[in-house]
């Protein structure tokens, strides 16, 4: 099979597009033209080749993580070794190439939206280090749970703007993002964080972040001179995931798992998990894609314990991939997301990011189910240092409840 | 002739047009009407009522607030479009135009939610975060129910985009006068003048002026050129007001006469 997706106007299928107020449109166009030189031009490709090597350590390591193997007890599982990137997570794959761009169309000021915080230390970091000045939007609740990765966007030198209007959360700091730009395109850039938001962002995104999959399924074939019989990723907007998954979708023998949070579990209605539960199809921060909505179409509050996948919506392209066939999505509960990241950390002596668990629980049954003769691998996207505080907060509260 | 044509139709060469917003369902539902009659009396010549979302990405903390005092208080799409339905029981002459984001109406569904309108007597939907691009169902949908479909132009809107925005517009265009979101305090009425001019060589339908204009003094000025002068936030700040809904009511009222007072009287044939 052959993909080739999105279409020149943005769409994956139905979804995607851009559905944005007529202020922004103009910015878009000209980023769209930018990326489209960008993306072809062999100067813009090699700087980006360089600082993948030199400023992020690039490529992260494969890991088979042999006493993980051992526990779930079946297949070998293997993990792609995002957390080891300069910063703590797959995130500055992304930023890296956005900044660039920004600097090649003279924009002197980055904005940029986070959950957990990733995606604003990436931001941030890429910032000081091109002299650009910074702007953070993050949703009041989430600098509350997220406070190391706070302290680090400010000794970074950057702004962290506390969103206190609607749920406080992921989603209202890309509203209040999405704002700030419309007010300031002439001299901002925009870095969003995730594969979704208006045409070119979600393609543009995915091709920042394919650096994942395509050394994955390089160490992958020379490690054991074949390919796997499945990926899991974490989803919430869904950019590490479509990063290891794109140098696979052709691949047609190799299963793709998006894992999404199912919060307090799926009946609840207290999850962030769209595709999973199947909630809808909409409109949200400029692209159609699922998305979980009430039934006046109102964007209905998320739940999980993770902030980063703490969201409402996915990436267009996910949205496609899952109607299409090519990959399935499964949720997994906030307890056996904790449950995964105190396995790794003691089996493996890795602290995964409480995003990453959610993409660890499910490998763990897969890997059992798939039988000790294939071998998967999960993308460990990020580190869990930044979720120690808020991992014995939760532990502690749940202990007094008990 | 539809009612939206008729005003412009009537105010061509005399004066610019009136256009309030209000967030319908804001504070309670029970204000929608007897705020909208209010609006009439005090001058308005047409009316626009905000649909209530979650996540207004255009609108600055005034209007967004009112959304959130809206939803809580139980308004819906359904719902505001019924508060027209209920006004155009005692006004059959005023148009009254939607306002709204793009994921309400597609859950309700575009055949729906356009025959919704035209039954309540709603005359145009602006769809905020709807360019033409992405919108030949909907206008399909608003065509055959005879409702107007309003688009945006802004000052980031290129040369190339203008007459196909033009092209997809019905009853009026609508000139988002500033880089920003709504109830921003930096409007620069030279510059929305010329642009005007650019945007009339390149469509024929009248243009109204929103985004910035908080005064009788701004509507005076961009009155002396734009077919409509849109007010939003300036209202919605009053409706805000923490006293007595009917003093709320007046408030309101007196601020959009001073409004209307403002506008400039033009000398017949000279409008644009």
């Amino acid at each position: 099979m052959s993909y080739e997706q999105p279409d020149a106007r943005g769409h994956f299928g139905p979804y995607g597009g851009r559905f944005v107020a007529e202020t922004l449109m103009g910015p878009l166009a000209d980023l769209e033209r930018a990326y489209a030189q960008a993306r072809i031009d062999p100067v813009f490709q090699a700087e980006l080749a360089a600082d993948f090597r030199d400023y992020v350590g690039r490529p992260s390591p494969l890991y088979l993580a042999e006493r993980l193997t051992a526990d779930a007890g079946g297949a070998r599982i293997y993990l792609k070794r995002e957390d080891l990137n300069h910063t703590g997570a797959h995130k500055v794959n992304n930023t890296i190439g956005q900044a660039l761009l920004a600097k090649r169309m003279g924009k002197k000021r980055l904005i940029a939206e986070t959950g957990a915080g990733q995606h604003g230390v990436a931001t941030a970091t890429v910032a000081a280090r091109l002299g650009l000045s910074c702007v953070v939007y993050m949703g009041a609740e989430d600098i509350a749970r997220q406070a190391p990765n706070v302290r680090r966007m400010r000794l970074l030198g950057a702004e962290v703007v506390s969103v206190t209007l609607g749920s406080r959360t992921l989603k209202d700091a890309m509203n209040e993002a999405m704002r700030d730009w419309a007010t300031t395109v002439d001299e901002t850039f925009y870095v969003i964080g995730t594969v979704s938001g208006p045409h070119p962002y979600p393609a543009m995104v995915r091709d920042f972040q394919a650096v994942i999959g395509e050394e994955a399924r390089r160490q992958f074939l020379e490690r054991e001179g074949r390919l796997p019989e499945a990926l899991v990723a974490c989803v919430g907007g869904g950019s590490n995931a479509m990063g290891l998954f794109y140098a696979f979708l052709e691949d047609t023998g190799v299963d793709l798992y998006g894992v999404e949070a199912a919060g307090k579990g799926l009946a609840s209605g207290l999850h962030a998990a769209p595709l999973t539960a199947a909630s809808g199809r909409g409109v949200l921060h400029g692209a159609r894609s699922y998305l979980m909505f009430n039934e006046d179409g109102q964007i209905r509050d998320t739940h999980s314990i993770s902030a980063g996948l703490d969201y409402p919506g996915v990436g267009p392209e996910h949205a496609w991939l899952k109607d299409i066939g090519r990959a399935q999505y499964v949720a997994v509960d906030d307890e056996a997301a904790l449950a995964a990241f105190h396995r790794l950390t003691r089996l493996e002596g890795i602290l995964p990011a409480l995003e990453s668990s959610h993409a660890l629980a499910y490998a763990h049954d897969l890997a059992a189910r798939l039988g000790r003769d294939a071998a998967i691998i999960v993308n460990l996207s990020g580190r869990g240092d930044k979720d120690v505080e808020s991992v014995a907060a939760y532990e502690e509260a749940k202990t007094c409840r008990a | 002739m539809s009612r939206i044509k008729g005003v412009f139709a009537t105010l061509k060469g005399r004066r610019a047009a009136l256009i309030p917003f209000i967030a319908g369902g804001d504070p309670g539902l029970s204000a929608t009407v007897p705020v909208m009659h209010g609006l009439v009396r005090a001058g308005a010549d047409l009316i626009e009522v905000g649909m209530p979302f979650s996540d207004p990405m255009a609108d600055g903390p005034t209007i967004q607030m009112a959304h959130q005092r809206a939803l809580g208080a139980g308004a819906t799409t359904r719902a505001v479009i019924d508060q027209v339905a209920a006004f155009r029981r005692d006004d059959g002459r005023t148009p009254v135009v939607l306002m709204g984001y793009v994921n309400p109406v597609e859950t309700m569904g575009y055949e729906v939610f356009a025959k919704a309108c035209q039954a309540a007597g709603v005359d145009g939907v602006i769809l905020v975060d709807m360019p033409p691009e992405e919108a030949a169902e909907w206008r399909d949908c608003a065509s055959r129910a005879g409702i107007d479909t309003i688009f945006l132009l802004s000052p980031t809107t290129p040369a190339e985009r203008l007459a196909a925005i033009g092209a997809a517009s019905t009853g009026f265009l609508y000139y988002v006068a500033l880089k920003g979101v709504t109830g921003a305090r930096h409007l620069d009425v030279a510059d929305v003048a010329a642009r005007l001019a650019v945007v009339r060589a390149a469509s024929a339908l009248p243009v109204g002026v929103g985004f910035g204009i908080r005064d009788p003094r701004s509507a005076a000025e961009v009155g002396r050129f734009a077919d409509a002068v849109i007010v939003g936030s300036a209202i919605v700040e009053r409706m805000a007001a923490k006293k007595p809904i009917d003093e709320v009511l007046a408030d309101v009222e007196g601020f959009v006469r001073d409004l209307r007072a403002a506008l400039p009287e033009r000398v017949s044939g000279m409008s644009s």
